[in-house]
């Protein structure tokens, strides 16, 4: 710093380096004071209004703002406003039955709209997001139902869940008997060889082999099978597996494993209702 | 000459130098106040500005009990007199815009800048702006004085008045602007009735602020620096273009008209310096530097200079619409043999048959045919294979319409949830699910194609249909 400022008349504020590198004591351009003045209303315009400084003394957490926003009210809102929308719908359901609701083109779509969400919780995991089924979980999206595919009978099977029950024949048949049983089933009729009123097959598969819905039985007639074949099995391997080791059978560590939980104590009536639409509406409801 | 004559002609040489050392370049550091001076191309000019008065009044034209012409945003909707449009026939608002963008430029190729010149809101605003300034302010150099003026009573008087008036202009511009998307009639009475709803109050801002801004203030700047047309229009005009030229072979060198010189005497050329050309200039550039991006081309400096010459006793058209390959002798090459004029028509054709196509067939109801993505087929206990679709009926009509679904192109082909034609809602698109079952042997590949169709009649009875193709997608064996 110089001792004498070299440049007197000039507003520099007497720092000077090298001779000539000089501080000025310019103002600030207009624009940039307009900026600056009106950033720092907005800054005290803000935390008037809006929540801003926290860990007061007092406990009191942080200042709350004139206007009392927060997100969780503005959060609470937005729900609320679709929930608005949604009662109109949801008071008419809650008094009707899934059938009623069937009957109903416009219950029906609303219905259908808001039980994706649903059916994508609780059902998707095993059924598929859309239905389509998985390795070894029944396809919800064909006509063909194992206990019943009318609105009554899928909303029953929400609430009770269901087990498949099948005795393994392994040790009843002989390779022979499980060969002409599995390709006579493979070709649809199940009743063209002996075996199946000898066996006993009839007893829960029916006379006509067409399955019973009442016990949960495979039609055993039809272009579906209940557990489509594994890897690089054919269809004829993975019904003969199914003759030989059964579905839930607990004296066949090989056993089949049909099993789906209740939903009734998981889901209250209104969402069982919903979802029984929903399946219903898949394509296969009957 | 008589010595009356040559002592008259000296006054007005007198006339025409004393305002000349006020002009000069504009390099936008100080107001340009033009000077207004009458002639052809200032009467073309209120002329071409007068066909914004559409824009103010189009919007109360009324047609079978609405406004004849309505954006109307909110219900997606475009009234164009007897015409309605919805969003899914707006492809051929592109084709339109397609068509301005090109007819700009052929316009442009052909006689340049024109659009700003004449038509562009930026100068014609501007131009009622500087006129108002004019009636309360005084003549140019008035305006200047009145700036360096301190503020006393009449300076606020003035200024006040002028402020005023721009900005109940601007407010007028924001209403117009805004009547063209609600209905005119309500928005007056909502705006009365301090009514208006959020978008409407700021659109109507931001348009009465920005007409204010950009024509009380910005002006020829926006032409300088904002503007992108501007830009893009001066590289469409090509050495055959016409365009309001400095004819510098005539008017070169230039020199002042001195006092007592007889006509013979003079050893300049026809170009006087007198300057008028650029008090004249509403962007303030100087047309004998030649062509330069702050000209737009208004042509005001042709009627400035005609006046000059015809006062000096020389021809009129120093300043003139011409072309540069002209202006050079070299031949003039005809409109038709530009390859730019070519294709620009060409385009034009393109864009006019496009947009005529589509107000032909705009059809009252459109199907759209979405197929299930998954599962993409579904195995029946018969052994048919099942396709789920939704079908999309959108009906333009302004009446719900039922309309019957039908699929076709497989044999043995079922339909399942169709056996009702379901209730399109006019104005909106209404979804429907449906499956499609066909036996697995009449599908002869993994994808076949299907054809949906759906139909219905509005209540005079009139038939329509819409037909759409998709796919029937079965197992690969």
């Amino acid at each position: 710093m110089a001792d004498k400022n070299p440049f007197p008349g000039e507003n520099n504020t007497g720092h000077i380096w090298d001779d000539n590198l000089r501080e000025l004591t310019n103002p600030a351009p207009r624009w940039w004071m307009i900026g600056f003045w009106a950033s720092l209303i907005w800054w005290i315009a803000y935390g008037v209004i809006y929540p801003m400084w926290p860990a007061l003394p007092g406990g009191q957490g942080f200042t709350k703002g004139v206007t009392g926003w927060t997100q969780m009210n503005e959060y609470k809102e937005g729900v609320a406003e679709v929930e608005a929308v949604r009662a109109e719908f949801e008071s008419k359901l809650a008094g009707m039955s899934a059938a009623d609701i069937l009957q109903n083109e416009e219950l029906s779509q609303y219905t259908v709209a808001s039980a994706k969400v649903l059916f994508g919780d609780n059902c998707a995991a095993c059924h598929g997001r859309s239905g389509q089924g998985g390795p070894g979980f029944p396809v919800l999206v064909d006509d063909d139902w194992l206990y019943g595919g009318t609105i009554e009978n899928i909303e029953q099977t929400i609430v009770g869940g269901r087990k498949g029950v099948m005795t393994a024949h392994g040790k009843i048949l002989t390779a022979e008997e499980v060969d002409e049983l599995g390709n006579a089933i493979v070709k649809g009729e199940p009743t063209s060889t002996p075996l199946f009123l000898q066996k006993g097959c009839i007893a829960c598969h029916g006379m006509d082999g067409k399955g019973m819905a009442l016990l949960g039985s495979a039609n055993l007639t039809d272009s579906i099978t209940r557990f489509l074949p594994d890897g690089n099995q054919t269809l004829l391997d993975s019904v003969k597996y199914t003759i030989v080791h059964g579905v839930n059978d607990v004296t066949d560590p090989a056993t089949r494993e049909a099993v789906m939980p209740a939903f009734g104590d998981r889901l209250t009536k209104d969402e069982i209702k919903k979802l029984a639409v929903y399946v219903h509406k898949f394509g296969g409801g009957q | 000459m008589s010595d009356n004559q040559q002592i008259q002609r000296d006054k007005e040489v007198d006339a025409l130098y004393a305002e000349a050392v006020h002009w000069h370049v504009n390099t936008g550091d100080e107001t340009i106040h033009a000077k207004r001076v009458g002639g052809k191309w200032r009467t073309f000019k209120w002329l071409t500005s007068s066909l914004w008065l559409i824009y103010f009044l189009g919007p109360y034209l009324r047609w079978d009990g609405r406004q004849a012409v309505l954006f109307d945003i909110p219900n997606r909707q475009f009234h164009l007199f007897g015409v309605t449009i919805l969003p899914q026939d707006f492809w051929m608002l592109s084709l339109l815009l397609l068509f301005f963008a090109i007819l700009l430029a052929v316009v442009t190729a052909i006689a340049g800048r024109v659009w700003c010149g004449f038509f562009c809101f930026q100068t014609v605003w501007t131009d009622l702006y500087t006129w108002i300034e004019e009636k309360f302010e005084g003549a140019p150099a008035k305006r200047r004085k009145l700036e360096q003026a301190p503020w006393n009573f009449e300076k606020i008087y003035k200024k006040g008045a002028k402020h005023l008036l721009w900005l109940i202009i601007a407010l007028f511009t924001g209403i117009a602007f805004v009547s063209w998307f609600v209905d005119a009639r309500q928005f007056w009475s909502d705006l009365i009735s301090f009514n208006i709803g959020t978008t409407a109050l700021t659109t109507l801002a931001l348009f009465t602020a920005g007409t204010y801004v950009l024509a009380g203030f910005l002006r020829e700047q926006a032409c300088f620096w904002l503007c992108p047309y501007a830009r893009i229009q001066g590289v469409m005009v090509d050495s055959s273009t016409a365009v309001p030229t400095y004819d510098f072979h005539r008017g070169e060198p230039r020199g002042r008209v001195k006092k007592g010189q007889q006509q013979g005497e003079r050893k300049n050329g026809d170009c006087v310096d007198c300057n008028q050309c650029v008090a004249v200039c509403p962007t303030g550039v100087d047309i004998r530097h030649g062509q330069q991006e702050g000209c737009i081309m208004c042509a005001l400096c042709i009627d400035a200079c005609d006046i000059v010459m015809e006062k000096v006793g020389h021809p009129t058209g120093l300043i003139r619409y011409e072309s540069l390959d002209t202006l050079n002798g070299n031949e003039r090459r005809p409109l038709l043999k530009r390859p730019r004029i070519w294709v620009y028509s060409a385009v034009l054709a393109f864009s006019l048959a496009g947009i005529a196509y589509g107000l032909s067939a705009l059809d009252a109801i459109e199907i759209k045919v979405i197929h299930a993505r998954q599962p993409l087929f579904v195995m029946q206990s018969d052994g048919s294979i099942q396709n789920g679709y939704t079908i999309k009926v959108l009906n333009k009509t302004n009446r719900d319409m039922e309309v019957t679904l039908n699929a076709s192109g497989l044999d043995g082909l079922q339909l399942v949830g169709a056996d009702k034609p379901i209730v399109a809602r006019h104005g909106k698109v209404t979804p429907k699910s449906i499956f499609v079952r066909v036996p697995r042997e009449n599908i002869g590949a993994e994808s076949v194609p299907i054809q949906f169709s759906g139909s219905g009649h509005d209540n005079h009875g009139q038939h329509f249909e819409s037909v759409r193709q998709s796919v029937f997608i079965g197992p690969s064996k």
